[in-house]
């Protein structure tokens, strides 16, 4: 014990560099999945067959770049996006290189949430919008997104957790991350106990992270009470 | 001034197995409706009323025929401006389609951030009725409830809430709200803007008969104090009967009649529940 415990103290700095480069990992992943994720997904339901602003040739180029993302096995996906990734930050390898291919799956995976969740908004909603004269852009700001957010911000909870998975096998190209020290430590080097240390940390931080947006999105909803 | 000439329209269903059929919703309707009348259309679900109304406002165009709205064919109107003319009209519904996650007040002043923010004609044109002298024809022909909105939003929401009678609950969101409370918190809505005209789809068809007085006495007053038009469509006819000048009678999207109702005290009839169910219950007619 006194041993293990000196142990710890000693990666006590690699650990914390390890979770400082799964914050940055989700936190590229994440606002790609706000900033393109969120428009994709809107575009997907405005656009979709009985949708408000119907258009068959979008709904088919959005869609279909979801589902290539989501549906390529995630390692080869990184492996795929090398080249891209390479032109896109310089280079392949490292945290920032691995946000890349992690940012296409945040995308793909909140845009698909924020479809479904803005196709559970009722038509009521649609219908005023259009009884009051409202833009598209005004449909979109002034009214989906107010009586979706809570979904948003659920989904947005499921796919940070999402992302926390994902990240854990970018060390493969260097992306470091929690998951990765826990590998290393665990399969390479036997040091079992902390492996388990740090599973027990990302358990820590998964649990954190959904109680905090399971009440955000609580605070956020209004249709009953 | 609303005018129907032989409209017809004609809705294609898309089956899930091919295919479209077409539905004829209405045919061949003529009609007109005065200004500051209460005018119904009643008929059977299915007859083509929620249509009906839904030209009026543009939501639909007619598959032949021409809608005019204050001498307007609404058909020769570019997207834009069948979006603008909307603003000018208002719509409650028989569900209320209230935001939820709005309060009371954000609801009511929801149409006006729509209008601001666009700088579409009409929108602020209480600012520069005010800065022309107030002499428009608009603005002398109103009453002091719509006129003397010239505030913020926020204070132009509250003083229609006021008119409604449901001012004490600006803070609450709609769920804690019944189903009376939540269709005068539409109206509320529907008249910020100060529309010439008020569109109803069964708006009390989901209320209980108490509820269903206390909107339809609002209606009443709306009339009354805005000179709005209002058209209410209702499959409840003694709800039409109570409120309206003259009704149009559809059946299976064929206009059969328009009537002039006889109804000697449509006035006061609802004003007060315990009144009218004591006329009632004392074997007076209902
Ligand atoms: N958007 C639409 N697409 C296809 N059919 C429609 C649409 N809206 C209405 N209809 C059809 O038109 C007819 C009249 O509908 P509606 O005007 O809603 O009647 P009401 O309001 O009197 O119940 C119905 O047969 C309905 O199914
Ligand atoms: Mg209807």
């Amino acid at each position: 014990m006194n041993e293990f415990g000196e142990r710890l103290a000693r990666y006590q700095g690699e650990i914390i560099t390890s979770i400082l480069e799964t914050g940055a990992m989700l936190g590229w992943s994440l606002l790609a999945a706000v900033l393109i994720g969120l428009p994709v997904g809107t575009g997907m339901y405005l656009s979709r067959r009985g949708g408000p602003k119907e258009r068959g040739w979008l709904y088919a180029g959005l869609n279909g770049f979801v589902n290539v993302v989501r549906s390529v096995p995630f390692l080869l996906f990184v492996v795929a996006l090398i080249p891209f990734t390479r032109w896109a930050v310089g280079t392949s390898f490292g945290t920032t290189a691995a946000a890349v291919p992690l940012s296409f799956v945040a995308v793909a995976l909140y845009a698909r949430w924020a479809e479904q969740t803005l196709v559970e908004v009722p038509q009521a909603t649609v219908e005023l919008a259009d009884s009051l004269g409202a833009s598209t852009s005004q449909l979109v700001t002034r009214f989906l997104y107010p009586e979706a957010r809570s979904g948003l911000v659920l989904s947005l909870t499921t796919v940070t957790i999402s992302m926390i998975s994902y990240s854990t096998i970018m060390g493969v190209v260097g992306g470091g991350g929690v998951g990765d020290f826990a590998i290393r430590y665990g399969y390479q080097r036997y040091e079992y106990d902390i492996m388990y240390v740090t599973i027990a940390v990302i358990v820590v931080i998964v649990m954190l992270i959904q109680a905090f947006g399971t009440r955000l999105s609580m605070a956020l909803d209004h249709r009953s009470r | 001034m609303i005018e129907f000439d032989q409209v017809n329209k004609t809705f294609t269903q898309r089956s899930a197995t091919g295919r479209g059929k077409s539905v004829h919703a209405l045919h061949d309707i003529s009609l007109s409706i005065d200004e500051a009348e209460i005018f119904g259309v009643v008929g059977e679900s299915g007859s083509g009323k929620s249509t009906l109304l839904r030209l009026i406002n543009a939501l639909e165009a007619p598959t032949s025929g021409v809608v005019r709205v204050n001498g307007v064919d609404l058909a020769a109107l570019r997207p834009a401006e069948k979006r603008l003319q909307r603003r000018r009209i208002g719509m409650i519904f028989q569900q209320f389609n209230l935001l939820a996650n709005k309060t009371v007040a954000a609801n009511v002043a929801l149409p006006l951030s729509l209008h601001r923010r666009r700088g579409m004609p009409g929108s602020n044109s209480r600012a520069s009725t005010e800065a022309t002298g107030r002499g428009s024809a608009e603005t002398s022909g109103r009453g002091a409830a719509a006129t003397s909105g010239r505030g913020a939003p926020r204070e132009r929401a509250l003083e229609m809430l006021d008119f409604v009678n449901m001012g004490a609950h600006a803070a609450k969101h709609p769920a804690q709200l019944s189903g009376g409370e939540k269709q005068r918190v539409a109206i509320a809505r529907a008249l910020v803007n100060e529309p010439d005209i008020l569109l109803c789809d069964e708006p009390t068809s989901s209320l209980d008969s108490q509820h269903t007085d206390e909107v339809m006495a609002t209606l009443l007053r709306v009339r009354q104090e805005m000179d709005t038009s209002i058209v209410v469509v209702s499959h409840e006819l003694e709800v039409i009967r109570g409120a309206c000048d003259r009704a149009a009678i559809l059946e299976s999207g064929r206009l059969t009649g328009v009537v002039d109702i006889a109804a000697p005290e449509a006035r006061e009839r609802f004003n007060s529940y315990s009144e009218r169910a004591r006329r009632y219950l004392e074997g007076g007619q209902q």
